[in-house]
């Protein structure tokens, strides 16, 4: 069984499928075949969200996963990040969460809150 | 009466073309520059668009928006550079005198020497497109809804439907899955979606949120709150086919059917609106009134903010030479004429006496091409021949035309497409 996957490496969007043994088809460049065989076997995400903010000025501080994670894990991250609160000042790169669901991966603050 | 105050240049917007503009012309020489934004804080829609791919094109990196927004605005405070928050411009005159109020100074008067227009765009609402039903509450724009969860802290449904798949509405689809929500599907009414396929892919896809094409909502259901929507598919010309109805039971109707620019301040002084419903530009994105510059999103709906800073840098130097007495006033014009497969042109002027280097013409196609060329003419002339393997109306392009390539006299640009056979 093949896997169809649209390839979003760049905006042209090719449409490819992926078989058991990792051969690429229908990508239109070298890319394409490197994504392809990501997305069949290891499909990863940035993710990004908010959490509880103490500050004077706002109530939610957008966050950031540092890097892709497992696209199957999103919802269990989620559920970490809506636990926490945070208090300003709080600095663009600050973690927030380290190490989220032991997948060696922190939550970090995408925005500065001075007070 | 007492005197106006003055400044040399004011900016109207504090998003990402306004601190791009304002940045450019300080580091060009103008000191005196003021930038008067509406909102309490400095990044305009940024704020809210907490997802990532900003900045790919600005920074070789992506970044969320705040990110994006919080380097131009640290830029701009290491220059020092004077601004007002929640300062409402009320009115701008063609003489340049430009009325706002604000709690620092009250309402106030100032005559700018020039003025660079970056005021945004808005969303098209539920009143635009009439939509047969009842009037309930629940049905809002996504941007709203997003300001509400990234901003606020609210999750305005918990069953969606999205119409539109305007890239707003693709991010809220997954944003609003995320936090809990169940987003039901979505509907377009062009046989195209019109987001980024990045987008599609990981904000539909990856949820198994179905697109519907060729649907629109063809009935809202509620008495006081939403109960339900039916869709239904339509023809080649929109209309709605009998017996395709799908019914759908959800809480929120979240509208992503389109931007337009908020381009209020100059159609009120009688400035002509282009095609794009901005103001008709020259290569200098000078308006009809000298001295009045417009960019980013209130000129035409941008994709990528990257090509939104890019734009207000080329406001703030065009502003800064105006300032200088370096752009000249009268000249030879030149018109861009969009034809076969083009949709718009910005700039839709050429001053062929003030180009610099280059004049970069951005455009849309009016439906997705493929295997084209991309002609450009100048008196009916081929000045430049394109090949293309795509285009789509969701993706803004730009032709890059040398000066040399334009003579004085010259009366017209055309740009278009042939089939590549």
């Amino acid at each position: 069984m093949s896997k169809e996957i649209i390839c979003t490496v760049c905006p042209k969007g090719c449409h490819l499928s992926v078989d058991e043994n990792l051969n690429v088809q229908g990508n239109g460049c070298i890319r394409g075949e490197a994504y392809g065989k990501a997305e069949a076997t290891n499909p990863v995400r940035m993710l990004t969200s908010t959490v509880k903010l103490v500050s004077t000025k706002m109530v939610r501080l957008p966050v950031i996963t540092s890097r892709e994670v497992p696209k199957g894990r999103m919802f269990d991250i989620m559920a970490a990040i809506n636990k926490v609160t945070v208090k300003a000042p709080i600095h663009v790169g600050d973690v927030v969460i380290s190490d989220v669901c032991h997948l060696g991966v922190d939550i970090v603050a995408t925005r500065t809150i001075e007070e | 009466m007492s005197k106006l105050e003055q400044r040399e240049l004011i900016i109207i917007g504090g998003g990402s073309a306004g601190l791009a503009a304002a940045i450019q012309a300080y580091d060009e020489g103008v000191r005196d520059i003021l930038i008067l934004e509406r909102d309490e804080f400095l990044g305009g829609i940024l704020n809210q668009c907490i997802h990532n791919g900003f900045g790919l094109h600005e920074f070789k990196e992506q970044l969320s928006g705040p990110e994006y927004a919080e380097r131009f605005i640290n830029r701009l405070k290491e220059r020092h550079i004077d601004y007002r928050l929640k300062a409402m411009v009320i009115a701008v005159t063609r003489d340049k005198i430009v009325s706002y109020t604000c709690e620092e100074d009250g309402y106030v008067q100032v005559q700018a020497n020039a003025i660079v227009l970056a005021t945004g765009c808005y969303e098209r609402s539920a009143g635009a497109i009439a939509i047969p039903g009842d009037r309930p509450v629940g049905v809002i724009t996504a941007g709203q809804a997003q300001h509400y969860l990234n901003i606020d802290g609210y999750l305005v449904g918990k069953k969606v439907f999205i119409l539109g798949s305007g890239d707003i509405g693709l991010i809220m689809a997954r944003r609003m899955v995320l936090e809990g929500a169940k987003v039901l599907g979505v509907a377009e009414i062009m046989p195209y979606s019109n987001g980024l396929n990045r987008n599609i892919v990981q904000c539909l896809i990856d949820f198994d949120i179905p697109l519907f094409l060729s649907h629109s909502v063809s009935r809202i259901v509620g008495k006081e709150k939403l109960e339900k929507i039916i869709i239904s598919q339509v023809d080649a010309n929109f209309n709605f086919i009998a017996g395709t109805e799908k019914e759908f039971e959800v809480d929120t109707l979240l509208l992503s059917i389109g931007l337009i620019p908020n381009n209020y301040l100059l159609d009120n002084i009688g400035v002509i609106p282009s095609k794009t419903r901005g103001a008709v530009v020259n290569e200098h994105l000078e308006t009809m009134i000298g001295g009045v510059f417009s960019c980013g999103n209130v000129l035409h709906v941008h994709d990528l903010v990257d090509f939104v800073s890019e734009e207000g840098r080329l406001a703030g130097h065009s502003a800064a030479l105006y300032l200088a007495g370096k752009l000249k006033k009268s000249g030879n014009y030149l018109k861009t004429i969009p034809l076969n497969g083009i949709s718009y042109i910005v700039p839709q002027y050429v001053n062929i006496d003030n180009i610099e280097d280059k004049v970069a013409l951005k455009f849309r196609p009016v439906k997705p091409l493929k295997d084209i060329w991309l002609i450009t003419k100048i008196d009916g002339v081929v000045v430049k021949k394109q090949f293309k393997p795509y285009l789509i109306p969701s993706e803004m392009v730009d032709v890059s035309l040398d000066k040399a390539l334009f003579h004085s006299g010259n009366q017209e640009l055309t740009l278009e497409t042939e089939a590549k056979v």
